[in-house]
């Protein structure tokens, strides 16, 4: 990925010249999701959000490579991490504060939480937590695209190391490869599954092996890199808008949060902290504009003001909006009404 | 000319393929010129070319993208080989078909065929009935068609409904029930159909134990009694008001479902007519299931744990003698 990352700065001439030409606005969305997610963390720990609170931490720079590289009539199905990658994708901050603080004017009205939000009907999937499961519901939302005439589209669909050892991934890749459906998914190597280490998750040798057997392309990554998460996961994108098999991008991090806020990761041990991949991605951004002479210390401050006063607008508004009521919620759970079994 | 409940079936979604484009077919081996296990597909890959779509072994993907299919416009039905492989799709089919339209507002049109019940020498694996687990589920709807008619228009209109729907057919009934000619229209999913009345007793049932039921009321007639047949016709919605309409008629109240007795549809019909009918009821309600084991392969066993015409004629006559 480093040679990746030559070859673009390499290939341009002009000054200042950018490790890729998306990199800026990347950095803003990472920017963006973390600042948000800082916020969150401390509501969370302020006891102002019920529920769990599940960051992105160290994974910024893969979640925005790819929320980016979509246009609006593509499929993407996010996880855990992907705060920068909805966000690149365009899905509204304050979509994120409401369903956090349990606005009943979120897009879950308070039905759902956290990570489980989505929007379907803008084509960001609403990822069940049942990790692997919306693998095949990609494949299937691009497979109607297809039978219905559409042209151009493609899906990127997010796992963990985690969601990779479970059958339905399994499934779900060997059915993508199968339909031949244009597909990204990016699997981001966090090093951890909760609190269990890689060896206890898997046995071969690398992850990205995998592609071949499922008929995919296989790609690696250092996470922490933008410039080679942009052009690893753009040029995948690319491929697939392209017409190749499905590929599958695998990326390493180390998720520099606990699972959830919940969980203070005293198991993560100091060794793997001192790896290449432990790196925080944002501050290796940052340190790479500011080496590189990108944009002088003062944009950078305006940026950051920026993306505080969005994060704050968007919290205080969540925070205005009236919850949920249990006596006036519309208990119901299927769309036909005449079919709702009623018990009274 | 006559047509069975499989070609019932088969018609079904050959109109289905004809009238709307949005519907597709995918299971395994429904393609080709393979036509499914049961033949319930057969002709149709050809006849409608790219939409009967044969899949890995996969329940769970294959769900998973009618899931995503469906999110996006189109009207899929997911063939199941057997209705007992359903489980290892039943993470796709509760947790995300099942919770979509409550989460996201946005409805999941599906059809899930769950070739069900059992018949001879089929084994644990390739007899099961799981009406009462879907039922219990919230977002589904469960359909448990007992007659050629139901089994051609509920398919119909297990397509055409927006929400994820099971659809039980019994594999029995396959080839054992046949009818003159297909209808051009039926009775609405939700409501119970009296198949025979009667003013003695009621007896609630569904799918294949329709039949049974039937052939017991005919027994009890010749003693005289007159038993009310009531055809569920769908588990969930369930048609609890032309149960009690029933009871109120008759006084007595034997519930018959080939699933395992442990929360089956049985016991909430019981459940409910308890609750609202207490006062309509001459004797405590009563049910029968198959037993709790599971299901025997040497038919002298099988026979003997499913509810069959002789366990439904001893529990009614015990019910009518209170
Ligand atoms: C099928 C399933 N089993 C268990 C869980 C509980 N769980 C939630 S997140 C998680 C760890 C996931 O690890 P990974 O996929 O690597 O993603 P990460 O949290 O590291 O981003 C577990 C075990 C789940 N969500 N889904």
């Amino acid at each position: 990925m480093l040679q990746t990352a030559q070859r673009t700065a390499k290939s341009k001439t002009k000054k200042p010249a950018l490790p890729h030409e998306r990199f800026l606005e990347a950095f803003r969305w990472m920017l963006l999701a973390r600042t948000l997610e800082e916020k969150l963390v401390s509501l969370y720990r302020g006891g102002l959000i019920t529920g769990g609170v599940y960051i992105g931490k160290g994974q910024e720079a893969v979640s925005v490579a790819c929320g980016l590289f979509l246009q609006k009539n593509d499929i993407f199905a996010p996880l855990i991490r992907d705060q920068a990658g909805r966000a690149a994708f365009g899905e509204p901050l304050i979509d994120v504060t409401r369903t956090y603080l349990g606005s009943r004017q979120g897009p879950m009205r308070g039905r759902d939480g956290n990570i489980h939000r989505g929007h379907p009907r803008k084509n960001e999937l609403a990822m069940i937590s049942h990790l692997g499961a919306m693998i095949s519901v990609t494949v299937g939302a691009l497979m109607a695209k297809r039978f219905r005439g559409e042209k151009g589209f493609i899906g990127l669909s997010c796992i963990g190391e985690g969601g990779m050892q479970t059958g339905s991934f399994h499934e779900g890749m060997n059915i993508a490869a199968v339909e031949q459906v244009p597909l990204v998914v990016v699997a981001t190597n966090n090093h951890y599954a909760y609190s269990t280490p890689n060896e206890r998750e898997f046995a071969c040798h690398d992850l990205v092996d995998r592609a071949i057997g499922y008929g995919f392309e296989g790609y690696s990554l250092d996470g922490t890199d933008l410039a080679a998460c942009l052009d690893v996961i753009g040029s995948a994108v690319k491929r697939a808008r392209a017409g190749r098999p499905p590929q599958l991008v695998v990326a390493s991090v180390l998720r520099l949060s606990g699972h959830g806020e919940h969980d203070d990761a005293s198991y993560v041990t100091d060794e793997i902290k001192r790896e290449p991949f432990a790196r925080d991605c944002l501050k290796v951004t940052e340190q790479t504009i500011v080496d590189l002479k990108l944009v002088d210390s003062e944009t950078l401050a305006g940026w950051r003001r920026h993306a505080a006063a969005q994060v704050d607008e968007a919290i205080s508004t969540a925070q205005k909006e009236a919850p949920p009521e249990g006596d006036k919620e519309d208990w119901c759970a299927i769309s036909t009404r005449s079919l709702v079994d009623s018990l009274e | 000319m006559s047509i069975t409940y499989l070609e019932a079936i088969r018609e079904a979604q050959a109109k289905l393929l004809r009238d709307n484009e949005d519907v597709f077919i995918y299971g395994q081996d429904v393609g080709g010129t393979f036509g499914g296990a049961f033949k319930a597909t057969k002709g149709l890959a050809k006849e409608f070319p790219g939409r009967v779509l044969n899949t890995p072994i996969s329940e769970d993907a294959m769900v998973g993208t009618a899931i995503g299919a469906a999110m996006h416009g189109m009207r899929p039905i997911v063939e199941m080989q057997f209705a007992d492989f359903s489980s290892t799709a039943l993470n796709q089919i509760l947790n995300n078909a099942g919770t979509h339209y409550w989460r996201t507002d946005v409805p999941i049109p599906i059809t899930v065929r769950l070739p069900s019940g059992g018949t001879k020498g089929s084994g644990p694996f390739h007899s099961q009935s799981m009406e009462s687990i879907y039922a219990h589920y919230p977002g589904l709807i469960v359909m448990t068609p007992a007659t050629v008619e139901d089994a051609y228009t509920m398919l119909i209109e297990a397509v055409a409904i927006d929400d994820p729907v099971i659809y039980c057919e019994h594999k029995y009934l396959y080839y054992h029930l046949k009818a003159e000619k297909l209808p051009t229209e039926g009775l609405p999913t939700g409501k119970a159909r009296i198949a025979r009345e009667g003013r003695d007793l009621t007896v609630a049932t569904y799918s294949a134990m329709l039949h049974e039921a039937l052939a017991v009321a005919e027994q009890l007639a010749s003693e005289g009694f007159e038993t009310e047949v009531v055809d569920l016709r769908s588990v969930k919605p369930l048609d609890t008001n032309t149960v009690l309409a029933s009871v109120a008629r008759t006084g007595r109240l034997l519930c018959v479902g080939e699933s395992f007795p442990w929360g089956s549809a049985t016991a909430e019909i019981i459940a409910r007519v308890t609750a609202e009918g207490f006062h309509l009821l001459d004797a405590a309600p009563q049910r029968l299931n198959a037993k709790d084991t599971p299901i025997p392969y040497h038919p002298n066993l099988w026979s003997a744990h499913r509810p069959n015409t002789k366990e439904i004629a001893r529990k009614a006559r015990a019910l009518l003698r209170e």
